[in-house]
């Protein structure tokens, strides 16, 4: 909680992007979560993202559930459409909206609780029809919202502030959100904008379901000694499989790695993700290693990071489903009422 | 209150740490010492914690002596890597550079701290913090030349700077009786000084000196004390009144006075037998030019500081219809505006070099333009123009600038027409010069080059011990500010040698560092910015204004222009002070920092450091702020401090209070405390 209002002075250097803008224009209102919460960071990453990609925000809807990190829309994007849905059901909000103008581009905020608890079956069904939509959860293994109970994805080792323990084990999303059909799946960590910021244009230039798993400490009350997802944790246990290097369509690239030891994916929109490989036989695009890798990584005691998946060519549900080019909601009474003659055509076509 | 004992305990800011030494065979490998944060504001806490942290860092000095003795016969393996040393923010330079104002100001003025004063209302405060660091904030909030207006952080973030100049003038204006806020001297010391000359240089060390119980005598040619303030400076731009008050504050402190008595033999004045004298007698000489007719139409040339002297002490009441002005620095633009005051029809000012050369300052340029007062510029004085004996007008050659490839300057003729302009009198207003006529050459004061005493920079001393210079008597025309500095330091150096101490042992200023945390969003200053444009003063009825010598152009700010006009500082003496220990790399003060100041990143050379900062630090004048090496991921923190509002949000946004905004208020030593 912030009482004064950021003031709109920049730095006289700052840089603009291709529609004039500078990073500060993609900022929304100050934060009113806790000073140091990991969710900030990713909202700043996320205005990184797009101010770096060049998106204007009118083109952008936030949809989001309930918890810290569903508040979060709020503050980045202030020019953007946003939804902040009932606890778990940002998913078939998203559906919704995307069904009726397909020409948004989509970015869910979600938290763990929100995900991996109450609307568990929503973000699965979202997976599973390959919504293109990028969908983030900003994982702090706890409901910070509601001060700090355990969370679906909190691991078993890991104590609550007060000493309590958890008796249940985590639910990976990442593994999951691979094995329901997913075409980008990737973990990053809030503390680690190198990573989160490629790995985020990445996402929003992908074409299909995006899952992002982003490790958000909350400072409150899961950053404690017995936390596993605590600043210090991640960092001393993140075990990176890459460094990814965004490069925009129509740019060389510049980074040169030796030969072999880079993994291209090339996105639909012909950008690309440059991956320099840190684990050696990294591949994302092998599902089952994809899953091994994880798990592997799990056993170690180890926090995998970095794109773990990736199809770029996979359909999105509106491929799937044959929709209309034009977006439902730009169509006229006539598109979408044909009319008494059109509907004996159709009658008959089923006789 | 807990026990003291705090065996290998130290603070750094509000944080414990343990530090063990370490043995000097060592100490290139280990550094003079190993420190640990404890992580802890409570001593009782850190007293109990610092054992196990104490056998841990002898254990690894054990370690490497093991070791040591084992590398005794390899080579030891060498990697030079560059890296930039955490800030030594202890030396208070660090912060006094921040504030670059005051480190601007060459009396070093706490700038800020006045202008909080004001903004709280507390007129009397912030005057006496001005009449502390330059002795007449009155005048100085009227003429002063400004050096630390283009200095103000706000030119860079803002566009333009704070009116620092004009809020000064604020604390005169708006304080109440301040008699009973005045210092008293000590008590005689039996020691006693000589002053020649009443200008600012010589009552500033008289100000100083006699505050540690001095006896100073005064000597001045004039019949009243104030120099070129009074001479020169026209009352349209300093009114008498605020000129005698603040001269006479000064002299009421107990300096005696002799006035109408010009030295005019150094010589004979030594043998007055003063314990040491200080020469505060300026540079009262003004240029003459020398082209054709310049004697045959000398009775309507008139020297321009000599001019304004004579309407000061009121020999002069006119002048001609038409007046030529020659030369382009602030005697010219007096000379100029006094010159309609007095009732001129037409005045006209000629400068050799181009417009945007001139030496004036940009806002006397204004006033002048605004008073309707032609500038000509690139017009070379060629002769006097007479008939029937009497001046009847200039001509003029035009030139223009050309630059060779050093970018030296010469002022070639375009070859046009002369110019011809009429007129009845010319005002010669080209530089000022020393004149030491009076100092004999065989009395210890050795002279160099122009014919000008050989002063040491740091002491002000001639080569006779005895003898002080300050002001524009020690190395030409400068201004009221630096005479005000110049006098601190001469009268620092006065009081070591009549106690016979070492006078380039400088006094160290006096510094602290404050919290202005009071809740968890709550400062004890105004961190909001203001995004209000810069207030402009108002000015008199020029009609009036130009029939009247001595209505002053300039109003002043009222309280509450004066107010709105303070919440334009940035606070830049709230240091942003970082204690690594606390840091635990979340990010938060990156996201928040409206000016991108901060950045993690991985030590390097100075250089590479500045460049991969999140906007690279290329304003070499600006400092940046580099933390010890971080914890968690080895990076540092590094901070520049260019552009930073000083608006705390990171410091609000810090989790663990790793950031804390604090008040840093710099006081320059004086001679007295
Ligand atoms: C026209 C004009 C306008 C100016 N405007 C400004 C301005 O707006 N702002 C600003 O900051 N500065 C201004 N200045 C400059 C400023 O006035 C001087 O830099 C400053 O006064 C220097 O102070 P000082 O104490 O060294 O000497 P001075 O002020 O020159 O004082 C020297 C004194 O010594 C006396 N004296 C000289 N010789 C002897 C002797 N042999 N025996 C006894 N007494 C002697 C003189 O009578 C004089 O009173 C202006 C100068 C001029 C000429
Ligand atoms: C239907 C419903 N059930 C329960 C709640 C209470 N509730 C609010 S937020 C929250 C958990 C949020 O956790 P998470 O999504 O991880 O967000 P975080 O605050 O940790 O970012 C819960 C259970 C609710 N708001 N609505
Ligand atoms: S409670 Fe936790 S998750 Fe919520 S704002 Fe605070 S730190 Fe962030
Ligand atoms: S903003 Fe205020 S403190 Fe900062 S440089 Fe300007 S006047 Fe000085
Ligand atoms: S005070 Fe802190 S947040 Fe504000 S500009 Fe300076 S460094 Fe940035
Ligand atoms: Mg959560």
């Amino acid at each position: 909680m912030t009482y004064i209002v950021k003031p709109k002075n920049h730095h006289p250097l700052l840089e603009k992007n291709e529609l004039g803008l500078t990073r500060r224009d993609y900022e929304g209102a100050v934060s009113t979560l806790c000073a140091g919460c990991g969710h900030d960071s990713i909202s700043s990453a996320i205005v990184e993202a797009c101010f770096q990609l060049s998106i204007e925000s009118y083109k952008v809807a936030k949809l989001s559930g309930i918890g810290c990190s569903s508040k979060a829309p709020a503050y980045f994007l202030n020019q953007s459409h946003g939804f902040n849905s009932v606890h778990g059901r940002m998913p078939s909000i998203a559906t919704g909206a995307a069904m009726a103008n397909h020409e948004l581009l989509y970015l869910g905020i979600s938290g763990d609780g929100d995900s991996a608890s109450i609307g568990i079956g929503q973000f699965i069904h979202c997976a599973r029809r390959q919504l293109n939509m990028t969908y983030i959860v900003e994982n702090n293994g706890t409901y910070g919202l509601t001060k700090g109970q355990f969370s679906a994805t909190n691991d078993l080792e890991s104590k609550s502030k007060y000493g309590d323990d958890n008796l249940f084990p985590s639910i990976d999303l990442p593994s999951m959100a691979i094995q329901l059909g997913a075409s980008f799946v990737a973990r990053s960590f809030s503390g680690d904008k190198e990573q989160l910021v490629p790995l985020l244009k990445a996402a929003l230039s992908h074409k299909g379901f995006s899952f992002l798993d982003i490790i958000s400490p909350c400072v409150t009350f899961n950053n404690h000694n017995t936390s596993t997802k605590s600043y210090d944790y991640i960092r001393e246990h993140n075990d990176a499989l890459s460094r990814p290097d965004f490069v925009p369509s129509g740019k060389e690239i510049l980074t040169d790695y030796p030969k072999g030891s880079t993994v291209d994916v090339p996105l639909h929109d012909g950008s690309l993700l440059s991956l320099e490989k840190i684990s050696e036989n990294y591949d994302p695009a092998d599902k089952i290693k994809a899953i091994q890798n994880i798990q592997e990584s799990q056993r170690d005691g180890k926090v995998l990071t970095g794109l773990l998946y990736a199809d770029p060519e996979a359909k999105d549900l509106k491929e799937i489903l044959n929709v209309s080019d034009k977006p439902l909601n730009e169509m006229d009474l006539n598109d979408l009422c044909p009319g008494s003659e059109k509907l004996k055509d159709i009658n008959s076509g089923l006789k | 209150m807990s026990n003291a004992d705090t065996r290998y305990l130290f603070k750094r800011y509000n944080t414990w740490w343990v530090k063990v030494a370490v043995p000097k065979t060592l100490r290139e490998e280990l550094g003079y010492d190993l420190r640990r944060s404890l992580q802890t504001h409570d001593l009782d806490k850190a007293q109990e914690l610092r054992w196990q942290v104490v056998e841990q860092l002898k254990a690894k000095i054990d370690q490497a002596k093991s070791q040591e003795s084992l590398n005794l016969f390899s080579v030891p393996e060498q990697t030079v890597t560059q890296h930039v040393p955490p800030t030594d923010t202890a030396n208070p330079q660090y912060y006094h550079k921040v504030v670059e104002c005051q480190h601007a100001c060459p009396a070093h003025t706490p700038v800020p701290e006045y202008i909080r004063q004001i903004s709280q209302g507390n007129y009397n405060e912030a005057y006496m913090l001005n009449w502390e660091s330059n002795v007449f904030p009155g005048i100085l909030g009227r003429t002063c030349d400004r050096p630390c207006e283009p200095a103000c952080r706000r030119t860079r973030t803002h566009e333009k700077a704070v009116a620092i100049c004009r809020l000064k003038r604020v604390t005169y204006d708006h304080k109440d009786d301040i008699s009973n806020l005045l210092p008293t001297p000590e008590i005689s010391n039996g020691k006693t000084v000589g002053l020649i000359g009443g200008g600012p240089a010589s009552l500033t060390v008289a100000r100083d000196l006699v505050m540690m119980g001095y006896q100073c005598t005064l000597f001045e040619r004039d019949p009243q004390a104030g120099g070129l303030m009074r001479t020169n400076i026209p009352s349209f731009r300093l009114p008498e009144e605020v000129l005698n008050e603040e001269v006479d504050q000064v002299l009421n402190l107990g300096i005696e006075t002799v006035f109408n008595s010009e030295i005019k033999s150094m010589k004979e004045f030594l043998e007055k037998d003063f314990d040491a004298v200080f020469v505060g007698t300026g540079a009262p000489k003004g240029r003459d030019i020398n082209i054709e007719g310049r004697e045959a139409a000398d009775k309507n040339i008139h020297i321009g500081i000599d001019w304004l002297t004579s309407i000061a002490f009121e020999h002069t009441k006119s002048v001609g219809k038409k007046v030529i002005v020659l030369g382009g620095g602030n005697t010219a633009m007096d000379c100029c505006r006094t010159a309609i005051r007095l009732g001129a029809e037409e005045v006209k000012v000629a400068v050799r070099s181009p417009f945007d050369q001139m030496k004036a300052s940009e806002w006397e340029i204004e006033d002048a333009l605004g008073e309707g007062i032609p500038i000509l510029d690139n017009h070379v004085p060629k002769r006097f123009l007479i008939k029937d004996e009497k001046l009847v007008g200039m001509e003029f050659e035009k030139v223009e600038a050309v630059f060779d490839e050093e970018g030296k300057r010469s002022l070639v003729p375009t070859g046009e027409d002369p110019i011809i302009l009429e007129c009845d009198d010319v005002l010669v207003a080209i530089g000022q010069d020393n004149a030491f006529e009076w100092i004999e050459r065989d009395i210890g004061i050795e002279f160099g080059e122009w014919d000008m005493p050989i002063v040491d920079k740091v002491t002000f001393q001639s080569s006779n011990e005895k003898i002080f210079f300050g002001g524009d008597a020690a190395w030409g025309p400068e201004n009221i500010i630096w005479a005000a500095a110049h006098g601190h330091q001469a009268a620092i150096s006065i009081d070591k040698f009549c106690k016979s101490l070492d006078l380039y042992d400088r006094p160290e200023p006096t510094t602290t560092l404050i919290s202005q945390k009071m809740g968890v969003h709550e400062w004890s200053y105004n961190n909001d910015i203001s995004q209000a444009k810069r207030f402009l003063v108002p000015h008199a009825d020029q009609k009036n204004a130009l029939k009247d010598l001595k209505m002053e152009v300039e109003l002043g700010f009222d309280e509450i222009t004066a107010l709105e006009e303070a919440e334009r500082c940035l606070n830049c003496d709230i240091q942003t002070v970082f204690s690594e220990d606390l840091c635990i790399e979340c990010d938060a003060c990156v996201d928040i920092c409206p000016t991108d100041c901060i950045s993690f990143v991985h030590n390097d050379s100075e250089e590479n450091l500045r460049n991969k900062l999140r906007i690279p630090a290329i304003n070499l004048n600006q400092q940046i702020l580099v933390s010890e090496e971080l914890e968690q991921t080895s990076r540092v923190m590094v901070k520049d401090e260019d552009v930073c509002l000083h608006c705390g949000l990171c410091a609000e946004r810090c989790p663990t209070g790793a950031w804390d905004m604090q008040n840093f208020l710099y006081q320059e030593a004086k001679v007295y405390s």
